[in-house]
């Protein structure tokens, strides 16, 4: 059941060949089985899940069931799911009990789907391998002793692996597109503001964006669907009809513009890596797509623009982590100051700590200007170059990440190396447009993720190319050995 | 202190009076059990966000439409950070950069001395919106501080004045002004007990004629007009002291002791936060279109001085008693309605309102007449006592009596006057006739009249108004009684 995509999990649910219960029981077992390898999960909510599902198959006896009730999913532990533990990777939150539904949980939910549990993740998505969750790292189902991106690592680990047949994921400078690509998946970030925040537990607010990870385009498509559209509990949602994603993948792409950014495919990228997206380029080509170079000349100040504008608000969004009402507080303390300090610096791991260092720094007096003031300059000339380019083609292509994933250990000691990650994906936060990652080859039995960027609130279109790739192509479909 | 000048500034921090806080939907109501109106956003709890009140917002426009302000067409708002257990996410949501409101100028009138009066504007600079933060409770934890977080969220503008004033009494002047604006415009209870109304004061001095400002200081929790006058006087006198002394003044915020009357450090300007503030990004920038500003300059009131200028005009009345009568909308309602349903004279309803209904609603000890005595006297009510000095039913000294009884819960005029028989004499024979008897009765004192002791009159009218229990018409018994005196 596990290799089947969520339309024949559908169908196969309204036609009664299997139950939610069954299909969940399945997922469970598999979960049992498997994660111990993986740690994809933080918290399995096998109960919560069942009862679900039995409601589930209620609505599917009673006819009443959508496109998605009764399918299985992992909510990464970034989004609050009331009654259970939404720790978001971090000590900090261990036992924090969420007291209510972000606003997707509750959408999906709605939709009649099953969830599992809460995926593993970097603690507050501040990582590119997840290895800084508190939970310790995720493995790569392609290679265990490899990261499998981050900071969504348990998200895709899980779906990879089939211990989930789809799950949600943030991302806030690469955190659905680079664990995707590292784990053959196809994982899209809509437009900033397409989804909503509410419920979601903040890194940089004017940047997350959630999003899913799924084994294909036309999975993530429905998935999509049932997360978008406006919310009046978050100010920075944008009140607009969404698109039919799913009814748009049949078109052609003739005639579709894909424009190469230069800068995307200069020193850095991974020989390896460069043939898969350069043979991709060729299948575009082959279905009809004209392809162009075109020039994101302030790219290359992504990494370090993204570096002071996240850390900035990092900093801000995490202090309301102090001990005092809910999250960790440390012991025996006798000062207030005391209980900051302690109950902070207990709570939060180090590359947490790191960031809310350079945020405050960037934004203290007499450094504001120089740091966070630059910074949203430079992101509007990147928003800028993104306008451009969109002016003369349809959707950007490039790679998602330098090379296939590395291995674990390898950059934790370099922080730097490990923001490098982030390289390809990061400019898309920056400007706010939708960017997605979908699998397009194998570099040393390793997969290799090509990246979409589209339009504002081009989701449809750049879907429906991703479709038409996987319709010509069969990367998407290969599993890591040991868990088909 | 005659060489020396005060340079002051205010920032007040006015709670708007939206049922709603300013970021949520918890409730803003004052009193409730501790903890009671704090949802997942006044708690700061993860992932939740903050949605701008639209009321909030309305009534900030409003204020600085009331002093002639620039309402920003674009404002932003901005994080505040500082760590403190009743400020749950670690910063406060307020403008920084980009107000709402800027620019605006506030008149004030002076006692000058001689028992007139002077005018002086003083600038408002800015006006912004923020988010009040909770309260910590340090009594009744055995050791511990309880935390209460029902006040934070509540939307407040912290208005913030131009260094223009010169003296505790120009401070109070401008509070006073400030205060009876906000309620006026509906935007705020004022409750300064409750904390609806919080002054700081920023005060320096300097040698007059220097150009240069002093440092400054700035004086926390004064929140009355009487603790701002003692704080900034207080102030005021110790700075010149230091100074005089050899000393320096330092940037410092010092706190006020009602106990006391003093002021001390709390803490000095290197020790202050670095309060790292940046535009929110939750929150999109707040866009008031030309349309939107128009409909609520629309919907303004009359504001105080235009009203105040208006019953002068309108109904003759002299500058102080105009004054007192606009103090509050409430009162200047109640005084319109009663010149309208007495039908009496404008002046005569203002020395009533003035000296008769507030006279005894300070005696009564009822501080917020507007709300309590009213109920008491309702306009209509005082209207058909007028009505009847007006109509010579009864005479104004009558008229007392039968506010008396109205006060003590007797009934309306008419009710009162029929049951004490209180109607006026008008009918001239019967006042004729007590004239008559009066004389009879004391042909001693008529004789001495007649012989041109004038000032008996008074004792014949004192007479002739006994005989009559008072209800005889004061100008018919004057002249019927000169005529008949005179023989």
């Amino acid at each position: 059941m596990h290799t089947l995509s969520l339309k024949e999990l559908s169908d196969g649910l309204k036609a009664r060949r299997f139950s939610s219960r069954e299909l969940t029981r399945h997922y469970l077992d598999r979960i049992g089985a498997h994660d111990r390898a993986l740690n994809s999960y933080i918290t399995v909510t096998a109960e919560r899940a069942l009862a679900q599902a039995d409601a589930a198959d209620a609505r599917l006896a009673a006819g009443e069931a959508g496109a998605l009730t009764g399918i299985p999913l992992a909510q990464k532990d970034i989004f609050c799911t009331a009654g259970v533990r939404t720790s978001c990777g971090s000590k900090m939150l261990d036992k924090f009990v969420a007291p209510y539904d972000a606003t997707i949980v509750r959408k999906l939910d709605g939709a009649g789907m099953v969830m599992l549990g809460k995926a593993n993740m970097d603690e507050f998505a501040m990582g590119s391998s997840n290895e800084t969750s508190f939970y310790g790292p995720v493995k790569n189902p392609w290679d265990l002793e490899r990261v499998p991106g981050g900071s969504s690592g348990g998200s895709v680990a899980a779906v990879a692996a089939g211990l989930a047949p789809v799950a949600t994921a943030t991302d806030t400078g690469g955190s659905i597109r680079q664990p995707a690509a590292l784990t053959n998946l196809t994982g899209i970030k809509p437009t900033y503001g397409r989804v909503s925040r509410y419920g979601m537990i903040a890194f940089a607010s004017s940047l997350d964006q959630a999003g899913v990870v799924a084994r294909s385009a036309q999975d993530a498509a429905l998935v999509l669907q049932a997360m978008s559209g406006f919310d009046p509990l978050d100010s920075t949602s944008v009140e607009r009809p969404v698109d039919d994603y799913s009814g748009a993948l049949g078109k052609s792409l003739k005639g579709l513009r894909i424009g190469l950014p230069k800068e995307y495919f200069a020193e850095g990228l991974d020989p390896g890596a460069r043939a898969c997206i350069e043979a991709a380029v060729k299948v575009y080509e082959g279905l009809g797509a004209s392809v162009r170079e075109v020039s994101l000349p302030n790219a290359p100040l992504s990494v370090p623009t993204y570096y002071v504008v996240a850390p900035a608000e990092a900093s801000s969004n995490l202090a309301r982590f102090d001990g005092v009402r809910y999250g960790h507080r440390a012991e025996g303390v006798h000062t207030l100051e005391e209980l900051y300090k302690r109950s902070r610096g207990e709570g939060f791991g180090a590359e947490v700590q790191r960031r809310i260092m350079i945020g405050t720094y960037v934004l203290s007096h007499g450094y504001y200007d120089a740091y966070y003031l630059k910074a949203q300059k430079v992101r509007r000339l990147i928003y800028d170059d993104f306008r451009r380019a969109f002016g003369e083609v349809d959707l950007v292509l490039g790679p998602t990440a330098q090379s296939v994933a590395f291995k674990l250990g390898d950059k934790t000691d370099d922080p730097v190396a490990m923001y490098l990650n982030d390289i390809y994906t990061i400019a898309a936060n920056l400007a706010g447009i939708p960017a997605m990652s979908l699998p397009c080859g194998f570099h040393q039995g390793l997969p290799v993720g090509m990246q979409l960027m589209g339009n504002f609130f081009d989701e449809a279109r750049m879907l429906n190319a991703a479709h038409q790739y996987q319709q010509a192509t069969d990367f998407h479909r290969q599993w890591p050995k040991g868990f088909e | 202190m005659t060489d020396w000048e005060a340079v002051i500034g205010l920032e007040v921090h006015c709670q708007l009076l939206t049922k709603s806080k300013i970021f949520s939907g918890a409730a803003t109501a004052y009193g409730a059990e501790p903890n009671t109106q704090a949802d997942g956003v006044t708690l700061g709890f993860p992932g939740v966000l903050p949605v701008l009140n639209g009321e909030a917002l309305r009534m900030a426009v409003t204020f600085g439409l009331a002093v002639g302000a620039q309402v920003a067409e674009r404002c932003v708002f901005a994080r505040k950070h500082y760590f403190y257990p009743d400020l749950p996410k670690g910063y406060q949501i307020s403008q920084y950069e980009l107000p709402i409101v800027a620019k605006g100028t506030l008149d004030i009138e002076l006692d000058d001395g001689h028992g007139g009066v002077t005018h002086k504007t003083i600038g408002i600079t800015r006006a912004h919106m923020e988010e009040d933060a909770g309260k910590s409770l340090h009594e009744n934890y055995s050791g511990a501080t309880g935390i209460d977080l029902n006040r934070a969220g509540t939307p407040l503008i912290e208005i913030v004045s131009e260094p223009d004033i010169r003296s505790a009494a120009e401070a109070v002047a401008y509070l006073k002004k400030l205060h009876q604006l906000v309620v006026y415009l509906g935007i705020c209870d004022g409750n300064m007990q409750e904390g609806s109304f919080r002054c700081d004061a920023n005060v320096s001095v300097r040698r007059k004629g220097e150009a240069k400002f002093g440092t400054r200081t700035e004086t926390k929790n004064v929140n009355s007009f009487r603790f701002v006058e003692k704080a900034i006087e207080y102030e005021i006198e110790r700075q010149i002291e230091v100074i005089e002394g050899g000393g320096r003044i330092i940037q410092e915020t010092r706190l006020f002791n009602p106990d006391t009357g003093e002021t001390k450090s709390m803490r000095v300007k290197e020790d202050a936060n670095d309060y790292r503030y940046f535009p929110d990004p939750d929150l999109l920038p707040v866009v008031c279109s030309a349309d939107y500003i128009e409909r609520i300059r629309e919907l303004l009131p009359e504001l105080p001085d235009t009203k105040k200028v208006r019953f002068q005009k309108n109904y003759g009345l002299a500058a102080y008693d105009a004054g007192v009568l606009t103090g509050s909308r409430e009162l200047a309602d109640y005084y319109e309605e009663v010149v309208k349903l007495s039908g009496a004279d404008a002046k005569l309803c203002a020395n009533w309102v003035i000296t008769d209904l507030l006279g005894a609603l300070n005696k009564l000890g009822k501080e917020k007449y507007v709300d309590s005595g009213f109920v008491t006297i309702p306009a209509s009510m005082l209207a058909g006592l007028l009505k009847r000095i007006a109509d010579k039913t009864i005479s104004g000294k009558i008229a007392k009596e039968v506010f008396e009884a109205m006060i003590a819960g007797e009934g309306d005029a008419d009710a009162i006057i029929k049951a004490k028989g209180l109607v006026q004499i008008t009918d001239e024979s019967a006042i004729i006739s007590a004239i008559d008897k009066v004389m009879a009765a004391s042909p001693g004192q008529l004789a001495e009249y007649r012989s041109g002791k004038d000032k008996l009159f008074g004792f014949f009218v004192g007479q002739v108004m006994k005989a009559t229990q008072g209800k005889a018409n004061p100008d018919a018994v004057n002249r019927l009684l000169k005529e008949k005196l005179a023989g």
